[in-house]
């Protein structure tokens, strides 16, 4: 069983470097991290580097969550609009007068109901998660303008403490970073030291194979979407006592392909099988230096985004010629 | 006798048939019978950017009222952000000939030629809050540049050094290539041209979402410990600045100065610090300007888009000292409103 997971191509073209992307991408942040700690004033300031993880830590859950489920060759193009729908429902509840320990069982309630029903699709219809999921995505934003909630933008209300104390600080460290860490160690635990956690690994690396074996496969594919569901409503919660609104619009921004980008640079292939949370949180760091020291430059949004596209790019160009995908290496569901 | 019951009858009848609309009989002041069969009957139809915020749904209520009043059809295709959806609505409705309709443009070029189509295909047209390059028979909504020259001198009073500030702001815009983003700019960077003193530390984009303006804000907050004021562009997108400020513990060090259509959270906003100034332009009275515009388009018989106007907001200045209790309004307001 300790060989699955770490799958590596057996034969590069370049000389054998022992070079991941992972640690690719390692590198390209230290580079980055070095040039803006001496060309930017402020960078290193232990400040600056807090509310630079702080920043990225939304993200960084949301590509755990995701990291999850691609591993086990899923994708969850639902994730934003599950996040956005449950918590602004929750927080609409709250505004109607709703008690809190309900509006969060409700709102929870909600996300997991939309992660096993997604799991139905995928495990037992047998839809491919890429469709079952984009479908879901609009379903789901669909349904909660619908019945849910009638606002695109939902205000928390002035009397809920609680809610604002979970972005608060513990000893200077914003906790939004102690969610993340906490969030991507149970991940961890989850993924490397139990059964089930080796199966999504198997699944990922070959599904029939899994089958075969007597894996339960199509109960852990609902376990894989039901896990993402809920870290996503944690991950909507944190965002709501940040900012004290909710802003449904997100559910069809294009924030679903950050998470992506963050998973896939980390190098968690999208074909499933390798990987891990360290991947997410190498990738969701190099976003957070990039974005972080592009700020303080003060570049224009369109420069910003090209330079976030450029680093995927060059990436996934170093990655390929160092890792070479060849017929051994190469998967059935490969996209 | 008998003419006289029948005449009780056919009056019983007419008030049953027309109750909540338009009244039947009406005194003949000249203007006031035009005025009633102008609108009765007509079809008018509302083309939102979305009605799931709050300006289009203050407007539509202000309509609905309207409506019922004076008897006139309204309905509402919402596109729900989407532009290619609003699009095709409108070369749907342009063969459907409503009697008029009011077109709420995502920007000044997507719907241009479609609402000179319109016009000539004989449809009155009132756009509102921001206008197309194609003009209409009435433009009812903001200046954006009006609101730009706002908050820059609110910035520029709080923060000159000469008022005891730093002299340093930053800006927090939303979309750069969105047209009240570089309309309000240019007016942003118009004012500061001639205040040297005032230096602009950073401008950067959040895209219109919170989280954006949050994560920007709070590095900018740090990068720059004697920032003096904030000026962001629209109030949702900066409850993120307003998070970040107050995460940095400088409610009171760093001002912040936005604009909105002055619902009642931004004056609970402008109540407990978060905001420092509001540009606010009052959706509640463009409701009353719409509904105006729509009853004096309609009366008129001159041919869509021959004699275009316009009515720009009235915009106001609100802060924690010049609010008052009737500054914001909710949506209860509106619909109890008359229009």
């Amino acid at each position: 069983m300790t060989e699955i997971g770490t799958t590596k191509a057996t034969k590069p073209v370049w000389p054998r470097l022992g070079l991941t992307q992972e640690t690719i991408v390692l590198f390209i942040a230290i580079a980055f991290f070095a040039v803006f700690g001496v060309t930017l004033p402020g960078f290193l300031a232990s400040d600056n580097l807090l509310s630079l993880l702080q920043n990225v830590s939304v993200l960084g859950i949301l590509g755990v969550a995701m990291g999850i489920v691609v591993i086990g060759r899923g994708i969850d193009l639902a994730m934003v609009a599950t996040m956005a729908m449950s918590t602004a429902w929750t927080i609409s509840l709250m505004n109607a007068g709703t008690g809190a320990l309900t509006a969060v069982g409700l709102g929870l309630g909600f996300a997991a109901v939309i992660g096993i029903v997604m799991g139905i699709l995928i495990a037992y219809v047998e839809i491919p998660a890429i469709f079952a999921t984009l479908a879901m995505s609009t379903v789901i934003y669909g349904f909660g303008r619908l019945a849910l909630v009638d606002l695109d933008v939902i205000y928390v209300p002035e009397d809920a403490a609680w809610l604002r104390a979970i972005s608060g600080t513990i000893g200077g460290v914003p906790l939004p970073v102690i969610w993340f860490g906490l969030v991507a160690l149970l991940a961890y635990a989850f993924l490397r030291f139990t059964r089930r956690g080796r199966y999504i690994f198997a699944m990922g690396d070959n599904y029939e194979a899994a089958r075969i074996t007597g894996i339960p496969v199509r109960p852990m594919t609902v376990v894989q979407y039901l896990l993402s569901s809920v870290i996503a409503y944690g991950a909507g919660i944190i965002t709501a006592s940040l900012l004290a609104t909710v802003n449904i619009r997100v559910a069809q921004s294009t924030m679903v392909y950050d998470v992506i980008l963050v998973v896939v640079l980390g190098g968690i292939g999208l074909s499933g099988g390798k990987g891990g949370v360290r991947n997410v949180i190498v990738g969701t760091v190099l976003i957070g230096i990039l974005l972080n020291g592009m700020t303080i430059m003060d570049l224009s949004f369109t420069l910003q985004n090209l330079v976030k596209g450029a680093v995927l790019l060059v990436a996934i160009i170093v990655d390929s010629l160092v890792n070479p995908r060849d017929e051994q290496t190469a998967q059935q569901g490969d996209i | 006798m008998k003419s006289f019951l029948t005449g009780v009858l056919a009056a019983l009848t007419l008030t049953t048939a027309t109750a909540g609309m338009a009244p039947a009989k009406q005194f003949d002041d000249g203007l006031a019978p035009h005025y009633y069969s102008a609108l009765k009957g007509k079809k008018v139809v509302f083309l939102p950017l979305a009605m799931s915020f709050d300006l289009p749904q203050v407007w539509a209520q202000g309509m609905e009222t309207q409506a019922e009043r004076l008897g006139y059809e309204l309905s509402i295709r919402d596109p729900n952000w989407s532009s290619d959806a609003g699009a095709q609505a409108l070369t749907t409705l342009i063969s459907e000939k409503p009697d008029l309709m009011v077109v709420h443009n995502p920007d000044m070029q997507v719907y241009a030629r479609l609402l000179a189509r319109a016009q000539k295909a004989g449809i009155k047209v009132i756009q509102i809050n921001l206008k197309s390059v194609a003009t209409t028979d009435a433009y009812v909504g903001v200046n954006w540049y009006e609101v730009g020259e706002h908050q820059a001198r609110m910035a520029i009073s709080a923060c000159s050094p000469e008022a005891g500030g730093s002299g340093k702001i930053a800006i927090m815009q939303g979309t750069p290539t969105n047209p009240n983003n570089a309309i309000t700019m240019s007016a942003i960077e118009d004012v500061l041209a001639d205040h040297p003193e005032i230096e602009v530390v950073s401008s950067q984009s959040a895209d219109w979402d919170a989280t954006k303006a949050h994560s920007v804000a709070s590095t900018v907050i740090k990068q720059n410990p004697d920032l003096c004021a904030y000026v962001g562009l629209w109030e949702v997108m900066d409850a993120g600045v307003a998070a970040a400020i107050r995460e940095a513990d400088k409610v009171d060090a760093i001002k912040l100065f936005t604009n909105g259509g002055g619902q009642k959270p931004a004056c609970d906003s402008l109540a407990n610090g978060a905001f420092t100034g509001y540009v606010s332009y009052d959706a509640f009275g463009q409701a009353r300007d719409l509904t105006n515009a729509i009853a004096q388009v309609m009366q008129s018989d001159l041919k869509p888009g021959e004699a275009p106007y316009a009515l720009y907001t009235p915009i106001r200045d609100l802060t924690k000292d010049t609010m008052r209790d009737d500054s914001c309004w909710t949506m209860d307001d509106v619909a109890k409103a008359p229009f």
